[in-house]
């Protein structure tokens, strides 16, 4: 009988080293699979905004650079004026994407399983952003982010979808598949002058 | 370093972004233009010194693609407005060429 190939995350040759992280104020965590779908909508088009959010159990976010929490551990990100990632447990994914479909049935949409084609990082700590500034150049001080903003930006010249989660900060870089390695190499680099000698 | 002001995710450096070369160059009907009406077309463009508008796409954010009028000499970046909106009339700047503003 054939073997089933088994998914494996691009960061498992990395587990020891992201494993030994967190010692003086930043942690580097790759975060379990996870459900994500974009979707694409004209929000002057009546209703299918509402419909959207009413099947997700939350509220799609029109600011720029803005997240909103839906039900069930779901999170639903702004990337452009008619495009949002929505992220969610994996095993919840194809039902959410169903009644996505079911609400926006008659409506000019798209819901496409993009959920295979990232990995989630999860950066935290106090030192979390002083990391992040290494590489990036938006505006990371908390005025101008703060737990609840998310964005598409380059990160050490790869593209990644930066979402705050906390205060503390917790931020989550979700970022291509064949980017992941070289990112979580680049970050764990940046990260080394935290470490206690 | 440019920062331009994407008009959906707000201000970014210029590295998030492609450079689309200028704007408001209309495709001409193939069947009805000669050569060097087509290569023209293809080929030529104005070389602005002064105010230029040009196209630039934000690759790293929200992959949307916008006008941009940019003063060549002094890189200043005058206005951002949506494809397909007319060029937004600017004042003349000091260094402005013959074909600025």
């Amino acid at each position: 009988m054939a073997e089933q190939p088994v998914p494996q995350s691009p960061l498992a040759s990395l587990a020891d080293a992201l494993a030994a992280t967190g010692a003086d104020g930043v942690t580097l965590a790759a975060c379990p699979a996870r459900a994500r779908l974009n979707l694409r909508l004209d929000p002057e088009d009546g209703g299918a905004l509402e419909a959207a959010g009413a099947a997700l159990g939350g509220t799609l976010p029109l600011a720029p650079n803005t997240a909103t929490a839906a039900a069930d551990g779901w999170s639903i990100l702004w990337l452009g004026p008619n495009e949002w990632l929505v992220c969610g447990p994996a095993d919840d994914g194809a039902a959410r994407a169903g009644a996505l479909e079911a609400a926006l049935a008659g409506t000019h949409h798209a819901v496409t399983d993009v959920g295979a084609m990232y990995t989630t990082l999860t950066l935290a700590g106090a030192n979390a952003r002083t990391v992040l500034m290494k590489g990036c150049r938006l505006d990371l001080h908390p005025r101008a982010f703060a737990p609840g903003a998310c964005a598409q930006t380059a990160l050490a010249r790869a593209q990644v979808i930066l979402h705050q989660i906390g205060a503390e900060p917790v931020y989550e870089l979700t970022v291509r598949n064949s980017f992941a390695h070289y990112l979580a190499s680049w970050l764990l680099d940046a990260m080394a002058e935290y470490r206690p000698a | 370093m440019l920062w331009i002001d994407c008009p959906w995710c707000g201000p970014r450096p210029e590295t998030e972004y492609r450079y689309g070369g200028e704007a408001h160059i209309a495709r001409p009907d193939p069947a009805a233009t000669d050569d060097a009406g087509w290569a023209d077309y293809l080929f030529m463009r104005t070389n602005t010194k002064g105010v230029h508008a040009e196209r630039w796409m934000h690759r790293d954010g929200c992959r949307r693609w916008f006008n941009v009028l940019r003063h060549t000499v002094s890189n200043e970046v005058l206005a951002v407005y949506p494809m397909g909106t007319p060029r937004p009339e600017t004042p003349r700047l000091p260094g402005d060429g013959a074909e600025g503003a």
